[in-house]
């Protein structure tokens, strides 16, 4: 039964007090470990189809008739146009529509950063439309742009209210303290950069958009669009089957698809509108750069007294101000925290949710400053971390639902342990050290989400739901779950999703969540559909349906009768199972997180400033795992992602202009494959008692999350230097070693 | 008129000069296997084979190729590193992968038993921002298992 509870939704430490409706969840979780299914190393399902290009994406969709579009964009940070030529636009060979400024609200005749889109045009190929917009001729009045984080805290340009977060008495906190360590860190502006670009194809099927996009968000995107048409939402028809990458990135709708809608319904023809990659990487979304004044205070035996943080995030024109604080917040056991967050609001592009926003910068932050502590207290960083742990939520008490962040310290004392061994191998001008850090995240995920299971005479399952497949392999999570309550072969198990007109509401990929969203959803499913089988086998059998199960491919009764499935089903003909299932409420007055522990191993050359790193190892408590083979490949893609964040990627952009500088591939350095340490991944894989039918929690982000600041321990173990700003350019890097033989020369001319 | 044999099958096709091989391919013949994330040779993700070595078909202009046969994914369903990817998970959004299984492909062409550097080497110019690098590295390493 349906029922409406009031309860707290996170969405990417965003959270919101609402009402929801939920059904009931009352299936009884699986014993933990490896089930026949779930648990075991599985094969994408869909892994073939994408391995050989025959998987269609957005950026595959051709349609008959399609148009391309393309858009003006400004190329000042702020700008006031004086002049536009349409008509010329509009004249141009192969043109067929051309909107401006007044027609669309995400086009603008005053840009506030470089790229916002001003005007645009639908042409008969991609080269014309480019073509036609170089005859607008536009003129601008430059303005000076606001581009200094600081400098915008200063003058109150804000995207919101400053946000505080005092408990304790943090004061009294530094006084009872026998060190205090304080220090300024900074990371750096960062482009997502999926392989496909953001992308839409839209066209209209009488009075419904058809909306082809590459999305994590289907059913926001349904909402957005037809909130902005204003039509009914099911007016929108959203399809993503297979999308190229997104990482927070492509949970909106975006500008190019408001376009591409706006220019399909004038033209009454398909438009694609697609951003090149030089446009991707000024428009789509960035993790915005961060600066973070911290405090750490503990008594001799490491007891932190007080921790206290300004963070200053340069957001650019728009977006939302992420949980940067959130780690230090909630990381450690400390009674008096005193943190503020200010949101700049600049003439630079608007910063996009990235992987694990706010605590990626914040944990770079936090964890260095621990080790940091940890020198100064002269105590092993790990034994520091175990010292504060944290046995429920700091910042309201909550217990949570479970924990496991002191076997992942367990786990990661063999690979800490290496260190002797590691500093050992260093070699004339090559140090090697270690590092670790520690890893708290959300991703418990929440209602709503729902799954529709049919099954027909074959005997065979279709699991049918309208959530998307971001590449985290979740078609074969969702699959490996109907089948392992099904009791029948992954091969009879189908899973249809990607189309908001065909399957139920699902949860945003986004935030972890889609695994614990969607997961015990589609195990509801399933065993509805069980609980039916066996009701016509009960009958057809003249046997209790208590008796009965579901496994191996057969129906099969306490008393040793087998019958196989397709027997049963077989009397369906062309009748059909259906089930359904909802994803049931989370506990009330708990806090559901995900923990790990990550330990590093660099080797730093001290003449030239280049770091390499030599080894991760990843342990992590996310719950139940679905797919071991799968979520091994989540851990590595985010921690290759977070050593470009800490080695080599950085939007830089014109600190006179604003303009963005880096806007190729070639110019932001995203990690090769030559780039790649050893990666060690284990996971503690216990199932959250209280979470869900299934007691996963969501991998996509914690394993990103970490990294960096293990990185920047190793290389303060190696040298002895501070690493605080990110990334670790060779140039850094010279810096912090000459500033730390700075300070040993002064700490050795000091009397003593 | 222009003639282009694409795995095995003679295409001719009327262009513009300035056409690049990647938009041929994918616009004009349907083959959108070979993926195109940068347009501008930085990526990988549009990688042929011309004559059997790997090209980036984004930069190279269809009236350029001349007599050279052109390999795209669609020619490689059959080969065994398409198995191998998949046993080994060596892909996760999966857009970078056709371009990576064709440059794989023409590595273990020359080199059926490529070491760890070597695979490095080759694959370097192959991005994966899901990072599915150490899988793809292991694909390579096991490819006829
Ligand atoms: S698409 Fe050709 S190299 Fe990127
Ligand atoms: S699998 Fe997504 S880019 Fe390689």
């Amino acid at each position: 039964m349906a029922r409406l509870i009031r309860t707290e939704k996170e969405v990417e430490g965003r959270f919101t007090e609402q009402w929801i409706v939920v059904e009931e969840d009352a299936l009884d979780q699986w014993p933990a470990g490896p089930r026949t299914v779930v648990g075991q190393p599985t094969r994408r399902v869909d892994g073939v189809e994408r391995a050989t290009g025959a998987a269609v994406y957005t950026a595959d969709v051709q349609l008959p008739g399609m148009l391309h579009a393309a858009v003006l964009r400004s190329p000042h940070a702020r700008a006031r146009l004086v002049r536009l030529d349409l008509d010329a636009v509009r004249a141009a060979p192969g043109v067929r529509a051309v909107i401006g400024p007044d027609d669309l609200d995400v086009l603008t005749s005053e840009p506030c950063y470089e790229g916002h889109g001003v005007a645009a045009v639908a042409a008969d190929s991609f080269e014309a439309a480019r073509a036609a917009l170089e005859l607008a001729a536009p003129e601008w009045e430059v303005l000076e742009p606001l581009l200094d984080p600081e400098e915008a805290v200063r003058r109150e340009s804000l995207l919101a209210e400053p946000r505080r977060h005092d408990r304790g008495d943090f004061d009294r906190g530094l006084a009872a303290a026998d060190v205090v360590v304080q220090a300024e860190y900074r990371t750096q502006t960062l482009l997502h950069n999926p392989l496909e670009t953001h992308q839409s194809v839209c066209h209209w099927e009488g009075d419904t958009l058809v909306l082809y996009t590459s999305t994590q968000n289907i059913w926001g995107v349904r909402d957005e669009v037809a909130d902005a048409f204003g039509l009914p939402h099911d007016g929108v028809r959203v399809i993503c089957r297979f999308m190229g990458g997104g990482f927070g990135a492509k949970n909106d709708a975006g500008d190019y698809t408001l376009v591409a809608a706006e220019l399909a319904r004038r033209t009454g023809r398909p438009v694609r509108c697609a951003l090149t990659r030089r446009e991707e990487n000024v428009v789509s979304g960035n993790r915005n750069a961060t600066i973070q004044r911290l405090t750490a205070a503990a008594r001799s035996d490491g007891t932190l007294t007080a921790l206290g943080g300004e963070f200053v995030s340069a957001l650019g024109w728009d977006g939302w101000l992420g949980p940067t604080a959130g780690p230090m917040q909630m990381l450690y056991a400390c009674a008096n925290v005193r943190t503020v967050e200010y949101g700049a609001k600049l003439n630079l592009p608007p910063m996009a949710a990235f992987r694990a926003p706010g605590f990626v910068e914040g944990t770079f932050g936090l964890e260095c400053l621990l080790d940091e502590l940890a020198a100064r207290l002269e105590l092993d960083p790990l034994e520091l971390r175990r010292r504060n742990h944290a046995d429920s939520d700091g910042t309201d008490d909550r217990p949570y639902t479970s924990k496991n962040l002191m076997e992942c310290y367990r786990r990661a004392e063999t690979h800490w342990e290496r260190r002797h061994e590691v500093r050992a191998r260093s070699e004339g001008p090559w140090k090697r050290g270690v590092g670790m850090a520690s890893q708290i995240w959300y991703g418990g995920g929440g209602p709503p989400s729902y799954a529709w299971i049919r099954v027909g005479s074959d005997g065979r399952a279709v699991v049918v739901t309208a959530m998307q497949d971001i590449g985290t392999g979740t078609r074969t999570a969702m699959a490996q779950i109907a089948a392992e309550e099904l009791g029948v072969p992954l091969e009879h198990v189908r899973v249809e999703i990607g189309d908001s007109a065909r399957g139920p509401y699902s949860v945003i990929s986004g935030g972890s969540s889609t695994t614990p969203s969607m997961g015990p959803a589609v195990r509801s499913a399933a065993a509805d559909v069980k609980r039916q089988i066996l009701e016509i086998a009960a009958q057809r059998f003249h046997l209790e349906e208590r008796v009965l199960d579901l496994k191996g491919g057969n129906v099969v009764s306490a008393d040793g009768g087998s019958w196989s499935l397709e027997e049963v089903t077989g009397l369906l003909e062309d009748a059909q199972i259906l089930g359904k299932g909802a994803r049931g409420p989370n506990p009330t007055g708990m806090r559901v997180m995900t923990f790990g522990a990550q330990v590093a191993e660099v080797a730093v050359d001290v003449e030239t400033g280049e770091v390499r790193v030599e080894r991760v190892a990843a342990i992590h408590d996310v719950g139940r795992i679905v797919n071991p083979l799968g979520a091994s490949s989540q851990v590595e893609g985010g921690i290759i992602q977070a050593i470009g964040h800490a080695l080599s990627e950085e939007r830089l952009d014109d600190p006179a202009t604003g303009l963005v500088l880096t806007q190729t591939l070639d110019a932001y350095k995203v990690p090769t494959i030559a780039d790649v340490p050893e990666i060690v991944t284990e996971l503690v894989d216990v199932p959250d008692e209280h979470l869900t039918n299934l007691g996963s929690k969501g991998l996509g982000e914690p394993p990103i999350i970490p990294t960096a600041a293990a990185i920047a321990n190793a290389i303060r173990d190696a040298t002895g230097a501070d690493v605080r700003s990110l990334p670790i350019t060779r140039e850094e890097l010279l810096h912090a070693l000459e500033a730390a033989r700075e300070q040993e020369r002064r700490g050795a001319a000091a009397p003593a | 008129m222009l003639e282009l044999t694409i795995n095995g099958g003679v295409h001719t096709l009327d262009l513009p000069v300035d056409r690049p091989l990647a938009y041929v391919l994918r616009e004009d013949l349907g083959l959108t296997g070979t993926k195109i994330a940068c347009g501008e040779g930085h990526c990988g993700a549009c990688t042929v084979l011309l004559d059997g070595i790997p090209t980036l078909s984004c930069i190279t202009l269809a009236h350029t190729v001349g007599e050279r046969e052109v390999t795209t994914i669609e020619g490689l369903r059959e080969h065994p590193l398409v198995d191998a990817f998949v046993r080994t998970d060596a892909l996760q959004c999966g857009f970078c992968t056709p371009g990576q299984i064709v440059s794989a492909s023409a590595l273990v062409a020359a080199n059926p038993s490529p070491t760890r550097d070597e695979v490095r080497h080759a694959m370097a110019g192959n991005l994966c921002r899901c990072g599915a690098y150490p899988k793809i590295e292991e694909a390579i390493l096991t490819w006829r298992d």
